[in-house]
């Protein structure tokens, strides 16, 4: 019987030859993450172990992005215990202000995973380095905290779903459609403690960016992870970036799989998540009209190059609908310097956008856009949930980059055709 | 250990966010957790909740992200085990290294109602009604993860496995 391409991925990383679904496994860890909120949390437990030192100063990094720059006293104690214990333990990629980015757009992007790696983060978008072929899950901080002192984790194997994609991409519709309308379909737990595997034609043809949006919303559907066959694409995106070297695992034609479902995507039109989870999905033709306060374009979901360029080719010569503050976060300082070179940050600018260093700030209801009671945003970030992005009482609804650009616009929830703007694909 | 309380319940798929909102998270003091535990499903529940209480909770309990506040915020607030058909994994695996007892059970889930008082046997994974007598069975954990218990967590089962002694 054959594999699926995590379980061979799991089955490496433990030095075994093959593994079950359902097995217990202790996998070696390629790299380990966390954060401004988690690695205080962690490098507190990781005192009590009764070890000195890291198990790898190269493949632990500590990525201080979510109230970073730092939003207020508390904060800035927590952010200073990460950033000192960084510096006791040497490790040797180090972010902060000026340098950094959210983690899950920076770590691909510095080359500091490939494909077939075990990654492990105390973050739950971890899950993000699938696009990349690698195995990467979000855990906890007791977990990160193990994890830092031994460069071990233990995994129960998950079974694997199949999402496969076939036809062309309809006009305006990028991967965060597809991922949002595929959690749509299997719910929130659609694919609990589950491994998804996509595939298919239109995946194929997929950008890098896109694939990361993808992967980066596994886990909305309750997956340990979600991933990605390496292909030209993949390649050509750590060519001049992976740092060290890696192997690239295919499925078997003969793997199994808990289910598979098919989906045919010229039937798929840009989708909008209401409130209040991610599977709460309408297709654009019956969401709009939605009257908002605040768009946000920018997050670990879709924050970057592609995401800004579509955004400014739906802002060139427009303007922000008056009663709306468009929020634009580049993901990381390199996405920010390549759209400033591109022009598309004049661009959004002139339109009236607001645009930030990169933090995870409003998605989580950190900083730089909290909503009001009673207020909407619509936003490119990846969870609706009740307060997520401020008071209790506010309204998170979630989108791609073209259906937020447009929004912003027309001050409702509105489709870029609205705008008689080009049916024009996105992607590819 | 056999635990007795009285129930608390919440719906389908509580996520993290709720359990503990981001606005909280600039600290990971656990008084200052407790103190907000839950309130964006109820207002009032960091001051109804007393030690020992038990929540019972719909399907994927703990979705959303992998903040390990939100197992803590549980039990800094008292609760001493969480009843659902299904957790989320990050905050299975999360609650398990803490030490937050949590049991898979649909049956319990789907039955048992807010103020019942129940008692739940961490062993035998039986829950019992205390009024009507009626119990149920929950998954039994596998034994890697019994033994991670056994030893009070990943921190102690690790620092066991690297330094040889607890
Ligand atoms: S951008 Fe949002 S979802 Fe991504 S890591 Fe930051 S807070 Fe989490």
């Amino acid at each position: 019987m054959g594999m699926t391409l995590t379980e061979k991925i799991l089955a490496a990383h433990a030095g075994k030859e093959r593994v079950e679904p359902g097995e217990l496994v202790n996998c070696r860890v390629d790299l380990v993450l966390g954060n401004d909120i988690t690695a205080p949390v962690a490098i507190e437990e990781f005192s009590k172990i009764g070890v000195k030192e890291v198990f790898d100063r190269d493949r632990v990094v500590l990525v201080p992005d979510h109230f970073v720059p730092n939003k207020d006293i508390k904060s800035a104690e927590q952010a200073k215990v990460l950033r000192d214990f960084a510096r006791a333990q040497n490790l040797t990629y180090r972010f902060d202000v000026g340098t950094m980015g959210i983690e899950h757009c920076l770590l691909p992007e510095a080359g500091l995973v490939g494909p077939g790696d075990l990654v492990v983060g105390a973050d739950s978008h971890t899950c993000t380095y699938g696009a990349l072929g690698a195995f990467s899950t979000g855990v906890g901080s007791t977990d990160l905290a193990a994890a830092m002192a031994t460069g071990e984790v233990w995994f129960k194997v998950p079974q694997t779903s199949k999402f496969t994609y076939h036809g062309k991409l309809q006009p305006w519709v990028s991967g965060k459609d597809l991922i949002l309308y595929t959690i749509g379909e299997i719910g929130v737990d659609g694919a609990l403690y589950q491994s998804m595997e996509f595939s298919g034609e239109a995946i194929a043809r997929l950008s890098m960016d896109s694939r990361f949006t993808m992967a980066n919303m596994a886990i909305e559907a309750g997956a340990k992870n979600g991933i990605f066959p390496v292909d030209e694409i993949t390649e050509s995106y750590i060519a001049h970036r992976l740092k060290r070297s890696y192997k690239v695992y295919r499925p078997d034609p003969d793997a199994t799989y808990a289910a598979e479902y098919d989906f045919n995507v010229e039937e798929i039109e840009p989708q909008v998540a209401f409130p209040h989870l991610p599977e709460n999905t309408k297709g654009i033709s019956e969401a709009a009209g939605v009257v908002i306060d605040q768009v946000v374009i920018g997050s670990c979901t879709n924050g970057r190059l592609e995401d800004l360029r579509v955004a400014a080719s739906i802002l060139k010569g427009r303007k922000v609908h008056p009663e709306v503050r468009l929020i634009v976060i580049p993901g990381t300082q390199q996405i920010y310097l390549d759209a400033l070179k591109e022009g598309i940050i004049e661009v959004l600018i002139q339109a009236g956008a607001a645009v930030s260093t990169p933090t995870c700030g409003p998605c989580l209801g950190g900083h730089m856009g909290i909503l009001a009671k009673g207020e909407r945003a619509l936003a490119t970030t990846n969870r609706n949930f009740v307060g997520r992005m401020g008071h209790p009482e506010s309204e998170v609804y979630l989108a791609g980059p073209a259906i937020a650009a447009a929004s912003s616009v027309l001050g409702r929830i509105a489709s870029p055709v609205e705008l008689g703007l080009k049916e024009v694909s996105t992607v590819a | 250990m056999k635990l007795t309380g009285r129930v608390w319940k919440f719906g389908d798929n509580i996520d993290t966010d709720v359990i503990i909102p981001a606005r909280y998270l600039n600290s990971a003091d656990p008084a200052n957790l407790a103190a907000h535990c839950l309130e964006d499903a109820d207002p009032d529940f960091p001051s109804k909740v007393q030690a020992g209480d038990i929540i019972v909770a719909g399907k994927n309990f703990g979705c959303g992200s992998s903040r390990e506040h939100a197992p803590l915020a549980l039990k800094a607030a008292g609760v001493a085990c969480v009843i659902a058909p299904t957790f989320a994994r990050i905050f299975y695996r999360n609650a398990i290294n803490i030490g937050l007892p949590i049991l898979e059970c649909p049956e319990a889930a789907r039955t048992i109602q807010e103020g019942d008082k129940i008692s739940v046997d961490l062993e035998t994974g039986t829950i019992t009604h205390t009024a009507t007598g009626s119990t149920w069975q929950a998954k039994p954990f596998p034994s890697f993860m019994q033994e991670l218990i056994g030893a009070g967590g990943l921190i102690a089962y690790t620092r066991k496995k690297v330094t040889g002694h607890a």
